[in-house]
This record gives C-alpha cells, structure tokens and sequence, in this order.
C-alpha cells in the first residue's frame, strides 16, 4: 500500500484553491485583468501561493493556487487539446487516475498531472454528464469557447462552495461572496431577509439563497449551463437517495462488513494525496472510526489533531486520549478557552459569510491553523455519518415521538424521553408532562417535518428580535420553498428517512459543510476530506433498513457493528455527544470583548435594521446577569452578532483593497 | 390575583419576550405550545418563583398545570402562598 500512495504522490500533485470570473453576457469586452485580481486577491487565503488568469473578451477566469509539492506545475486554468475549453477548479476528484486511463486509451493527450485536465478532456467525451464519473469533492467553472458558453458544477453533498451574482452586463462567479463584492464596488451590497429569517428558522438559509441579495449559490449535486437568453438552466444531476425499506441484506453484520468494506475504500482514496494526511479526532465513533481505518489498512503516517475547551462541559480530551492510546497517533491539540473563541468570532464571520447561531465553527478555524501551523495540508474527518447513519438525538427523538403519538394517552411511553439528551445539565424532561408538551407529541405524523418541528418552533421564537420592517421585507418563513424543493425526496419516506433527509439537506450541506466545513479550513488553506460522504458510501447507507439504522435507541447501529473489532468497547458504547462549543459564555463575563459594545450598539442594531436595539440591549442584560443561558437565548445572541458583524465587515465596511501588483502570478493564452 | 398577574407579566416580557408588544402574551397563553420558555426558560421560571416568594417547588410541582401559563402561576403562587 505505501508504494502505491508513493507512486500517487509523483504522479498527482494536487491543489487547493480558490476561483473566480466573470462574463460578458451581452457583448465582447476588452479583458479586464484588474477587475479578476481584486476577484481573486479576496480568496487568497484559500490558495496564498499564486495566481492564474484567463481573460479574452468573453470570459475571464482566476485561481488562486496552494502549491503543496510541484511549485511549477498545477497552474490554472487548465485547457483541452486545441483551447476551446479552460476550466477553474476547487477541490478534487479522487478517481482521476482511474478516469485519466480511460481518457487516454479514447485517444486524449494530457497535457499536465493534474486531476483538473480530467475534466476538460471528460467534458468533451461526455459532456454536462461529465460530473457523473466523478467521485470527489469539487465546485468549477468552464468555458466552452466554440459554444461561447459557461457551464458550472458542484460536488454531490456540496463540499466546495459556489457563487454566482448577475450584475451590469456581467455573470461574475466565485467560491467566496466576497471575491464577487470586490470585481465592482457598484455591485450592491445588501443583507437578505429570507436567508437571515431561514437561519434563525432551519439554522441555515436554504436552496439557492445566501445570506445577500442577489447573490446565490449553486446548490449541492447540481450543474448549471448558461443559456443564449443569459440565464443560468441550473439541473440537479445528484440527490440524497434515501429509501425506506429494501430487503437486499441477508444479515445486520453482513450490511456492516459491506459497509466497512466501502467505507475503507473512500479512506483510500481520499489518501491519495502528494502530502501526508492527517484526521480530526473529537473522541467520539465517527472521527475514531476514520482514524482507525487509517491506522488499521494504511501505511499512512498519521497526525491527529482535536479540540479541547478549558470548560469542562464541554470538553473531550479524556476520550480523545483513549483513542490515541489505542490507535497510537502522533496527537496534536488546541485548548479553547472563551476568550479564544470571543477574540476569533469575528474573523470567523467574515469567513462564513451567513450569520450563524453558535459558536461552534471558530474551535475549527483554530484547529486549521494547528493543523498548518503542523506543516499538514490536508485532513480526514467524521463529517456526515451522523446524518446518513442516523447518530443525531433529533432522530432519537423523532423516533420516541412517533411512538407517543400511536398510543397518545399513555403515560408511560412520555417517560422514554426522559432517556434523551442525559448530557443536558438543565432539561425538560424531568417531568414527562413537560416532555409530552415540549416535544410536541401531538404533532401529526404525516407532516412532512414532523422530526425537525420542535427545533424550528424554538428557533423560530427569536423572530421576535427582528424589526417590523425587516419582518415584513422577510415575508413569511421559507418552509413552503422548503417544502416545494424537498416534496419529491420526501414522499413516501417513513418519519425517520424524513429526518435525516432534511438534516442532510438544510443542516450537513448548508452549515457543516461550509459554515463549520470549507469555509473553516480554508482560512488556513487546509482542506477537509470526508470519507463517509463519498457518494457510493452515502449511497449505500441510504439503502439500510430503517430499522437497523437506529436500533431500538442504539444510534449508528451499522456502524458500530463495522467497527466492533476496531475500536475499543467504551467508544463503541459511548452515547453520543454532539459537538458545541460554549456561546454566551464566551462573550460575557471576563472575556467579554470590547467589541459588543460596538456591534451591539443601539446606532449600529439600526443602521443595519435587522434587530429592534430595544430587545437586544434586554437580551444583553439578561446575560450579563447569568451568562449560562438556555438554547434559545444562545442562539439569538449568537445570531444577533454574526448579522451585526456581518453587516459592518461586507456592508458598512468592505475592504476590496488589492494590491498595485499580485506576487508570483501566470497569465495563460 | 390581578397584582400577581403583571408580577409574572413582567418577568415573562423582560427575560423571554424581550421587546415583544403585550399582545404577544394572554393570560392562557401556553409556554411552550407557543415556544416562549425552553427547556432551560422552565428552570429560570422555578428559580424566580423561589427567590420572589420565598417558596419551595417540589419536583411533582413542576407541571404543565402549574407553569405553564400566567393564569396557572397566578393560582399556583395564591396557592402555595396560603
């Protein structure tokens, strides 16, 4: 196995990045270089190494390159054999070399040993259909000169971001919003109502919207070509296929070895890189599983690196511990304490681009800064097993509920929910009269978001922060949008399907994957790679019966037993603990930073018109008196802050500063 | 009765409803039904009884019936302070 990753290594340098352009969509225009170096001088923390340009009187594209072995190779855009096609690319497609052979035996002559050359060369065999083959994590642009058109893609789960804004005579494009604010200063700059409403709703905005007007974003698994008529005709090429029963297994443990078997091979190829990689390790199954697998089938040399908060709630070291002693990887870690995190919020913000209502994604922003501060580029992580494995306690919850709802009267079956959420220190659920009631047991079981209703309902309160004007701008939630694009995937699907289909939909897509994902690790140019979203795994554990998902209570059924000979016993037993990372605490008290003062201000609150300043100055006072707050007060003042910050780094003060001159660029023709 | 009422009012508006105009709360409005208190809201409900009138809630006290809404404070504090 160490040859063939080493053989990789010569054979694929890799690259992580950043893109942007723009194009004409009336008529030819001189090149405008200036205009993609303020474009790509936004994401050069995505790829500080460089920068390449195309630019005719069409299009004009920019990428921002990290270099991680081959500083003379890898620059982009990449072209086809005669030219008509160039291509920016973020990401990877891990089976590129499998689709290289192929390309080359139909007669293709590669001009690099990049995997974005795959996708000029596969366009022209296949076209639209090209993202089909692909197995990886990617967001591109293409410009298909004997066409005069453009033609996007986004991965299947939405790994890589993609954004697109309509302005002037111009489609600019770009992986960060902020690389679009910067290509014209007349490109307006104005904060979303729907998006911002649907975040403090479903906890992020959904479909096409962002949290700015006029600025979308390419949805998760889907294409868009650009039409004559200007338009972008966006398909979706891939969904979450969640089923709710097959019968294909012939046995719970042979479903589990399946299982392993492919999820090994994702690990596998998402090795195959010309650095070493590293994996996030919380303590918990699904990071352990990962690491294991690396530790176990590879010869990969393996750093983890984890999280740790000075505040023992919410603190994992213990079990983190555990698993290095057992697996026996050379272990790195960050403490957070709430200062850290109240001192990086905000620069968390300008990186997430949408208001967010917890803390949780700066501890990961300071993780990527471990991980390249380590000298490491590139990790492995856990993401996405909790939503295709059924591990979250809204699914638990979702479960014992549908199962009050069958006999309403009872008074015992109330109790089971006392089962839920033990690692609350303060919980309902103490009285199952007030369990019964929180949870909505009488909600109807046919509602398509029977699972996620208590969680909105309790999200939706904190609307009551907003002023009139913006809730009238708002209009009504999202839900019937939500319910217009989900129906089709929703129908037919048992109550449990239902939940995770919408979790991985709104919640792993919108917010993990980006908010607490890309966006994360970017910032030091560190890139996350996620075995247990490759397509064909996530494929497979949309195909599990329900029933063996979530056994009785037991969440990741499947995936405990895969890894029952792999992993120590105390993991595989562990009850999950979701990962949080302290809110209110952080920002009051004595790491209360001098900067609320400013974002909360009573002239700031109106200049951005979002939030009354009358509820938001009750709110403060309310935590300054006890910092320990519920979730609801957490997710408003942690909501509040992100919009306010929000508004003043990309409305009030957007710094497109760029450079006379950009360092170290190449211009291709 | 009536005192008690704005009492309880008071505390729903400054610590839950915030800046919210008094329509947004009737005297039989549910806690919950309608999401103003979580799951930590009825902690902060039981520690205010207790601190403002001195009383001491058992753990069978604390239900829907009792908390759950202003007019149920109000006879659950008359109540308890006989």
């Amino acid at each position: 196995m160490r040859n063939k990753l080493i053989q990789f290594c010569k054979e694929t340098p890799n690259f992580m990045c950043g893109i942007a352009g723009y194009f004409n969509l009336k008529h030819p225009c001189p090149p405008d270089h200036r205009q993609l170096e303020r474009m790509i001088y936004q994401l050069r923390h995505r790829g500080p190494d460089g920068y390449g340009f195309y630019c005719d009187e069409q299009v004009g594209l920019a990428h921002a390159r990290l270099s991680i072995v081959d500083l003379e190779g890898g620059w982009q855009p990449i072209h086809n054999e005669d030219k008509t096609l160039w291509v920016i690319f973020n990401g990877e497609i891990f089976n590129h070399p499998e689709l290289r052979k192929e390309l080359e035996e139909r007669g293709h002559h590669f001009a690099t040993h990049s995997d974005t050359e795959v996708i000029v060369h596969l366009y022209e065999e296949k076209g639209e259909r090209c993202v089909d083959d692909f197995n990886g994590q990617f967001a591109f642009a293409l410009f298909d000169k004997k066409r005069n058109s453009l033609f996007f893609a986004r991965d299947r789960l939405g790994i890589r971001p993609l954004y697109y804004c309509y302005h002037g005579e111009k489609l600019f494009f770009a992986s960060e919003i902020k690389a679009i604010f910067a290509a014209d200063p007349t490109i307006p700059r104005v904060l979303n109502p729907r998006a911002i409403q649907e975040v403090f709703t479903f906890w992020a905005p959904i479909a096409e919207e962002t949290a700015f007007e006029n600025v979308f974003q390419l949805e998760a698994g889907c294409f868009a070509k650009l039409q004559p008529d200007s338009r972008l005709q966006v398909t979706q090429y891939w969904d979450v296929p969640f089923q709710t029963d097959t019968a294909r297994f012939e046995s719970e443990e042979a479903c589990a070895e399946q299982y392993r078997e492919l999820l090994l091979d994702a690990v596998r190829l998402r090795l195959r890189a010309d650095v070493p990689v590293g994996a996030y390790l919380s303590g918990g199954l699904d990071s352990s599983t990962i690491t294991s697998l690396v530790r176990n089938y590879t010869s990969n040399p393996l750093k983890t690196f984890s999280v740790g908060f000075a505040d023992k709630v919410y603190d994992e070291r213990k079990e983190q511990a555990e698993v290095v002693r057992y697996l026996g990887t050379d272990h790195h870690e960050i403490i957070c304490s709430y200062q850290t995190i109240a001192d990086n919020f905000p620069e968390v913000i300008r990186h997430t681009e949408v208001p967010i209502l917890r803390t949780a994604p700066t501890p990961l922003f300071l993780l990527s800064g471990l991980v390249r501060r380590n000298g490491y580029k590139v990790v492995l992580t856990g993401e996405g097993a909790d939503e295709l494995l059924g591990g979250y306690d809204l699914f638990k919850e979702s479960k014992i509920r549908a199962f009050i709802n069958k006999v309403p009267d009872s008074q015992l079956r109330p109790l089971l929910l006392k089962k839920l959420y033990p690692y609350l220190a303060l919980s309902p659920t103490k009285s199952a009269e007030y369990a019964r009631k929180f949870f909505n047991t009488d909600a109807l079981l046919s509602d398509p978001f029977y699972g996620h209703r208590p969680r909105w309902h309790i999200s939706g309160q904190n609307h009551l922060f907003f002023t009139d004007d913006f809730r009238n701008v708002a209009g009504a939630a999202g839900e019937e949008r939500l319910l217009k694009k989900m129906a089709p995937m929703l129908a037919g699907l048992d109550v449990f399907s239902r939940a995770q289909a919408v979790e991985t939909k709104i919640l792993l897509s919108n917010y993990l994957l980006s908010s607490q994902g890309d966006r994360m690790g970017m910032a030091h140019s560190v890139e996350g790679r996620f075995p247990f979203l490759d397509h064909r795994v996530v494929e497979f554990s949309c195909t599990i019966p329900v029933a063996w998902r979530m056994k009785a209570l037991n969440e990741k059924n499947i995936l405990k037993k895969a890894m029952a000979n792999l992993l120590p016993a105390s993991i595989l037993q562990r009850k999950k603990q979701p990962y949080m990372a302290p809110d209110i605490l952080s920002f009051f008290g004595a790491s209360r930073p001098d900067y609320l003062a400013y974002y909360l201000s009573e002239s700031l609150l109106a200049e951005a018109g979002v939030f009354k300043p009358q509820a938001v100055s009750k709110l403060m006072a309310k935590c300054t008196k006890v910092a320990r707050q519920g979730f609801r007060e957490n997710m408003a003042f942690v909501g509040i802050l992100s919009v306010q910050i929000l508004f003043d780094s990309f409305i009030k003060n957007f710094n497109a500063d760029t450079p006379a001159a950009l360092e170290n660029i190449k211009v291709m023709v | 009765m009536n005192d008690c009422k704005k009492q309880i009012r008071e505390f729903i508006f400054e610590n839950f409803l915030f800046d919210a105009d008094a329509t947004a709360l009737q005297d039989d409005t549910s806690f919950l039904e309608q999401g103003i208190i979580d799951s930590t809201g009825i902690l902060e409900v039981i520690n205010w009884l207790e601190e403002t009138f001195s009383m001491k809630i058992d753990d069978e006290e604390m239900i829907p019936a009792n908390l759950d809404s202003v007019n149920n404070l109000a006879v659950f504090i008359a109540r308890k302070k006989c």
